[in-house]
């Protein structure tokens, strides 16, 4: 059944003219027997090896060789688009919560539509938009929020009635619903014939492929990819990338050096039907009702309808079994609710006839993104996979980013948000995959509200001080895998379930932060920080000095005991990370980054510091746990458990020192603490870690000591204009855009990563600017909160988008962050953004549709904070990380 | 104080056990396809034992039953020796002589059953060396007897239950040097125990039963529906041959006396038991073996107690009742139970119980279109209802325990009432046997497939 199923989704008519392709393509999609006797022997050397011939090593294949690159093989095991591409629904829908996946999306979408004119490959590409149905207010509320997002990228979109969706759609059942969403430009195609498209155009351009070989294991040489090795032969070559979808994970561990791509594939189900007695309109629009996890499309007369169900069965977690991907079972009784959703939706098909139950393996990733980018460990192997099953929505925009990232070094998009680097090792186990993505799939449909965490493999990397914490109330959040506190529930308070505590609005620990946020601002505060990366660069000689001042913006060269704020910089002066920096000794450094930095920095120092003996670096994240203490009692309480003096004149701001607390010697003290309140950050040999903590609790109790967790910290910082990596500052953001110019030292003697694009950006003015908002008319209580990817108008006019948002209980008003941009108003063309700028604008912020006034700011609110020393005021013009 | 139903179910399945006959090339050519057993505990500790296991040197399975009283040391000793003794009453002249020269030779055994047991059930390590000297001596005298003959197994049923019995009876006159085995025998012989075992090979069924535990055969009608076919008869006051029989062997003069308060002597309910020397020994024999026996025994009350017109012992006897049955394809299953069930549950109700559980989980197959023309609402009707069987009643994965949930928790409509569940089962230990009896199950599923084949070929 599979066979004649393929060939009614693919029917495409090869072109024999081909002469690169390997014979199989004209005895096309049969049996492995009928195997071409002579098969074209693999070439022994190539520039480019891509694994994997769906959707994502295509479209790797034809973007690179677009962009000029020639020497490149495609290995694909099987045949072309014969995996989960073969199967794949076909939809093409932009409506992302994402930016750089809409992007993605949006791009695929142009491509597609080009692509048969372009290769004369028929790929099925119908323009039949798509509607997203809402059955809750909570539910519009989301779309709205994505149709803000979609309009200012100039993607049609509007917010329709019920009514409407009758119009649009013959078949729907409307009585249950409260709007929908219409995206006019979305579209469907047929995935394996896009795949295949792709396919002959880099053919044609030079790219070798190759079916029917599979790579058995990739061969590495001091770090860098130097072949692969395949059932028929090997391949020298100096970049690997593995577009393996469902099997990139066991692709990744094959070779002696593992390369963690932590993806699990999971079982999806769709549901074929005969047309119906009036056969459907090829045009008519793809449905999607996430509030019944289904999505419906229109298929050959019929209809095509699968979903995310609530109870997801995963499968391959021992790794590739002879369960071959075409006879997996159907199973009609997973597939109930969906079935239901489907007659419910639409109960005008019940008399409809069925023609099969397709179940089509997708994989899924541990943050429901997908995964790109070059390995840390292994140079020149790059990834592309794990899309959450959106790969024909993504495959364009990502095999381009990809394919930029290796000819440039870096895309033209941040990609953070889907960055290989963003993992490590510790989402690599199979325990943690199987559960997580258990927990992902069903999240497809589920509604995003803002701090949302998951609930699955936690309690994977704690402090020591965990349970302790625990028992005092402390609900957690997780970041690369390290359980942080939110905030201390007080003793006789009971917050809401985890389901009803959904909320776009006001959420139900606004009070208990606001008193944590109280006590930083008049007592002292302990936040568990211990999640925070932490390297020491150490050497025999000035090895470390004069590296991390090529490194590093900031001068290093300052006196021991010294902290100094630095962005990690990019060619482009982009932030690669941003940390504090402790000068230890005259040889050694501490360096303090962002948690989800741990690879991502690792691999950016392992690949620039000189390969040379005399000069150390070692991860020491597990060896502290940090505790922050904020507040202007910290003094008080520090001083009294050390019998020193820690009052500025003998411990100023940004100063580092070993010292005693209680019994415990060697605790490393630091006076920041990244909120811009006075205070200090211990660092704390993890052993030590109790016995601080309670001397700590115990001496603070008389100045009203407290426990607080990261929203408050999150409140504090966002409130005096602090900008935080991975979320307000990437490596498309340099110092000079966000206020930082304090921070990059242009004249330190020596030449720096980034220093030219800095110079050329201090003599011409930047194009964006990092802008602090204060929302006027919003009422915190019956107004929808903001969150981040807020669009801001200025005058009117789209200027830019929010990064992160909180809201100031000093203020008693929401405070958005956010990049002001200046287009022309004719062309659209980038302009210089001066201060002028924007001080003379009106701006509002665009929250679900809804627009809200808003005071733009460059600098902090000073008049708060007249109590501040005057060497407070360095640390608070701007840096924070979380 | 209340149960929540995970509560109810970690009771409910603490003993279930279950065994599927293993696949051969994909193929079960045994004629039983599994069974499930379960046992709810109303004395502490519960006096009932289970056994289940496959002959390997004949062909066939051995399943049974056992109810014990005045303790389980009689009860265990069955549920541990009685299938060795039927065993080897089935084997072969040959095979008897190849064991006794592998034991004499000091070679390895071959093995004569694999047990199929729960952890729970357990075997006496101290006894083993005692019991294996008993059965070596019945092995050595059916050589000795070679009759050459095929064996019945009607005849080697009714013969092991004897002998077993007999060497209870002589280990308890004989004693053992080592006092702690010396107690037990004599624990084993005066406390009793019924036995109700089915043997099965192909399309022979044997039921041997002794005392008033019951097998029942469960039969799906051509209609679908379900009926019961009794295949043991209890023996007790109500079944009128057995009152007969008892009175058959003594004297008129005792008659009155015989039955009384339908007990026998007017103390045991069931009128044929394993051990219960009480009703067997002449009254000299067990006051010479109470008296020689050690102080725990001298000091017992029941043991020194003699029944009253107590003449011409023996009263009782273990000798089993054989019924055989051809099995049918529409002999769908058996159920061997000790009385705890069926006080409580009338046979026609077990039968449509576990008839209903086991097609329903039969119907939890996986169903596939095919090339069939389905509607997308005929299969929306069929999983909703396939979800509603799925989500209501069949929640134990154990014939078994689904039985016994029914057995404690049925209310007067029928259907399992969660409350009352909870109450029979909360209750105190001193209270649980007012309200019930131990209760132990075993349901064995047949193969239709192989015994309508066998029936066919013939």
């Amino acid at each position: 059944a599979a066979g004649m199923f393929l060939r009614l989704l693919s029917d495409v008519r090869w072109r024999a003219a081909n002469s690169k392709w390997r014979g199989v393509t004209c005895s096309q999609r049969s049996t492995l027997s009928t195997a071409d006797p002579h098969p074209v022997p693999l070439p022994a050397r190539a520039q480019v090896v891509i694994c994997g011939g769906g959707i994502m090593g295509t479209s790797v294949a034809y973007h690179l060789s677009k962009m000029g690159w020639r020497d490149i093989v495609l290995l694909e095991q099987g045949r072309l688009a014969a995996g989960t591409t073969r199967f794949c629904a076909g939809i093409v829908s932009t409506a992302r919560h994402v930016s750089v996946e809409l992007k993605m999306a949006d791009y695929s979408n142009k491509l597609y539509q080009q692509l048969e004119q372009e290769t004369g490959v028929n790929t099925g590409y119908v323009k039949t938009g798509s509607i997203s149905l809402a059955q809750t207010q909570d539910r519009l509320i989301s779309l709205k929020r994505i149709a803000s997002s979609l309009k200012v990228m100039g993607i049609p979109c509007e917010i329709i009635t019920p009514k409407q969706v009758a119009q649009l759609h013959p078949l729907i059942n409307i009585h249950d619903l409260v709007g929908a969403m219409y995206v006019p430009e979305d579209a469907l195609v047929s995935s394996a014939n896009v795949s295949l498209a792709l396919a002959t155009a880099a053919s044609r351009n030079g790219v070798q492929i190759h079916e029917r070989t599979s790579v058995s294991h990739v061969s590495v040489q001091k770090g860098h990819v130097t072949g692969v090795e395949t059932d028929r032969g090997q391949i020298q070559c100096q970049y690997f990338v593995n577009c393996a979808g469902q099997w990139a994970y066991e692709l990744g561990h094959s070779g002696e050096e593992p390369v963690h791509i932590p993806l699990h594939a999971c079982e999806h189900f769709y549901l074929l039907t005969h047309p119906l007695k009036q056969p459907l309109a090829s045009n008519l629009p793809t449905i999607v009702d996430p509030d019944g996890r289904i999505y419906v499309r229109n298929w050959q007369g019929g209809i095509l309808s699968g979903g995310f169900e609530k109870n997801p069965k995963p499968l391959f977690t021992e790794g590739r079994n002879q369960l071959e991907i075409q006879n997996l079972q159907e199973d009609w009784d997973h597939f109930e609710p969906l079935l239901s959703a489907l007659l419910r939706r639409m109960p005008d098909l019940e008399a409809l006839q069925i023609m099969q139950l397709v179940n089509c393996p997708e994989s899924f990733t541990p943050d429901m993104r997908c995964i790109m980018g070059e390995s840390p460990t292994v140079r020149g192997y790059f990834v592309l996979a794990g899309m959450n099953s959106a790969g024909i929505s993504y495959g364009g925009g990502a095999g381009k980013y990809l394919a930029e990232w290796m000819v440039n070094g870096y895309p033209t998009e941040n990609v953070w948000p889907l960055d290989l680097k963003r993992f490590g090792a510790l989402q690599s186990s199979r325990t943690f995959l199987r559960h997580r993505v258990m927990e992902v799939m069903p999240l497809m449909c589920d509604l995003k509200v803002p701090r949302w965490d998951f609930q699955t493999g936690r309690q994977l990397r704690t402090s020591p001080l965990y349970d302790r914490l625990d028992a005092q109330g402390a609900r957690w959040m997780e970041k690369h895998g390290f359980e942080r506190v939110k905030y201390f529930v007080p003793p006789g308070k009971d917050l809401l379930d985890l389901d009803q505590s959904k909320t776009f609005y006001k959420p139900d620990w606004f009070d208990i932060v606001g008193s944590e946020v109280k006590c930083c601002k008049e007592a002292v505060c302990v936040i568990d920080m211990s999640s925070f990366t932490k390297f020491e660069i150490s050497s025999t000689g000035d090895q470390a000095l004069e590296s991390l001042q090529y490194l590093f913006s900031n001068d290093l060269d300052v006196p021991v005991g010294h902290v100094v704020h630095t962005g990690m910089l990019n060619e482009k002066g982009g932030y690669e990370n941003d940390c504090s920096i402790a000068r230890l000794s005259k040889r050694s450094f501490f360096m303090i980054s962002p948690t989800d930095q741990q690879v991502h920095c690792w691999a950016w120092l392992k690949n620039r510091l000189p390969d040379d003996n005399s000069l150390t670096v070692e991860d020491v994240t597990w060896k502290y746990t940090a505790l922050n203490l904020i507040g202007p009692r910290a003094v008080d309480v520090l001083s009294e458990l050390s019998y020193a003096p820690m009052t500025a004149e003998h411990f100023p701001s940004l100063f580092c020192k070993e010292m005693s607390v209680g019994y415990a010697n060697g605790i490393r003290v630091m006076s920041i603490t990244h909120t811009g309140e006075p205070g200090f950050v211990l660092y704390i040999p993890i052993e030590y870690a109790l016995h601080v903590y309670n001397e700590v609790m115990n001496m603070g109790q008389k100045y009203g000591i407290r426990n607080a967790g990261y929203y408050a910290l999150r409140s504090l910082r966002i409130e005096k204009f602090f900008a935080f990596w991975g979320q307000d500052l990437d490596a498309f953001t340099t110092p000079m855009e966000c206020g930082r110019e304090f921070q990059v030292k242009l004249e330190k003697g020596m030449q720096f990563i980034g220093q030219e694009a800095l110079l050329e950006q201090k003599q011409n003015g930047v194009y964006k600017r990092f802008t602090m908002f204060i929302l006027e008319d919003h009422d915190t209580d019956t107004d929808l909160w903001p969150w981040w990817g807020e669009p801001i108008f200025r005058n009117g006019r789209y200027v830019g988008k929010t990064t992160s948002s909180a809201y100031s209980y000093t203020l008693e008003r929401h405070v958005c962050l956010g990049f002001v941009h200046h287009f022309d108003e004719k062309t659209g063309e980038e302009l210089v953004v001066t201060t002028d700028f924007i001080n003379q604008g009106e701006y509002e912020i665009d929250i679900a549709g809804q627009r809200f006034q808003a005071k733009a700011k460059l600098y902090p609110f000073s008049s708060l904070f007249t109590q501040r020393r005057r060497k407070d005021e360095v640390e608070l013009s701007g840096y924070q990380r979380e | 104080f209340y149960l929540t139903p995970p509560q109810v179910n970690s009771i409910l399945k603490a003993n279930e056990y279950s065994f599927k006959v293993p696949e051969f090339d994909g193929k079960n050519v045994s004629s039983v396809l599994g069974f499930d057993s379960n046992q709810l505990p109303a004395n502490a500790p519960i006096e009932d034992r289970r056994s289940a296991a496959t002959c390997l040197q004949t062909r066939g399975m051995l399943l049974g039953v056992f109810d014990g009283h005045a303790g389980c040391a009689c009860a265990q000793a069955v549920s541990e020796r009685l299938f060795y003794y039927i065993a080897v009453s089935l084997l072969p002249h040959e095979t008897l002589l190849e064991i006794e020269n592998a034991v004499e030779s000091g070679r390895a055994l071959l093995p004569i059953l694999q047990w199929h047991k729960h952890p729970n059930d357990y075997f006496s390590k101290e006894a083993s060396k005692l019991y294996f000297n008993s059965l070596r001596t019945y092995w050595q005298e059916l050589i000795d007897l070679n009759s050459g003959e095929t064996t019945d197994v009607k005849e080697a049923l009714i013969n092991a239950f004897k002998r077993l019995d007999n060497d209870i009876s002589l280990e308890a006159q004989v004693g053992d040097p080592n006092s702690f085995l010396n107690y037990l025998v004599l624990q084993v012989a005066f406390s009793g125990a019924t036995a109700c075992v089915a043997h099965v090979d192909g399309v022979d069924l044997h039921i041997a039963n002794t005392g008033d535990s019951r097998a029942m055969l469960g039969v799906q009608e051509e209609d679908g529906s379900w009926s019961a076919v009794n295949l043991s008869y209890d023996h007790n006051a109500q079944n009128e041959h057995e009152v007969e029989r008892v009175k058959m062997e003594h004297p008129k003069s005792e008659e009155k006396s015989l039955v009384k308060q339908d007990r026998l002597l007017g103390l045991l309910m069931p009128f044929r038991a394993f051990g219960d020397v009480k009703f067997k020994w002449s009254i000299e024999l067990q006051k010479r073996v109470v008296e020689s026996g050690p102080d725990q025994l001298n000091d017992n009350e029941y043991t020194k107690f003699i029944p009253p017109n107590y003449h011409t012992p023996p009263y009782l006897t273990a000798e089993p009742e054989v019924i055989y049955h051809k099995l049918r394809p529409q002999d769908k299953f058996l159920v061997l139970a000790t009385d705890g069930l069926w006080e409580t549950m009338h046979r026609q109700d077990v039968a449509r119980i576990v008839g209903e559980y086991l097609t329903g989980v039969h119907h939890q197959q996986p169903i596939a279109v095919g090339g069939y023309k389905v509607t997308l609402g005929q299969m929306h009707g069929l999983l909703t209802e396939r979800r509603a069987r799925i989500s209501s009643v069949f929640e134990d994965q154990n014939a078994a325990t689904h039985l016994i949930r029914h057995a404690v928790g049925n209310n007067e409509f029928g259907t399992v009432d969660h409350e009352r569940l909870s109450k029979m089962l909360s209750l105190p230990e001193e209270l649980a046997r007012m309200y019930r009896d131990d209760m132990t199950i075993i349901v064995v599923q047949f193969n239709s497939h192989v015994i309508g084949a066998c029936q066919n070929e013939e």
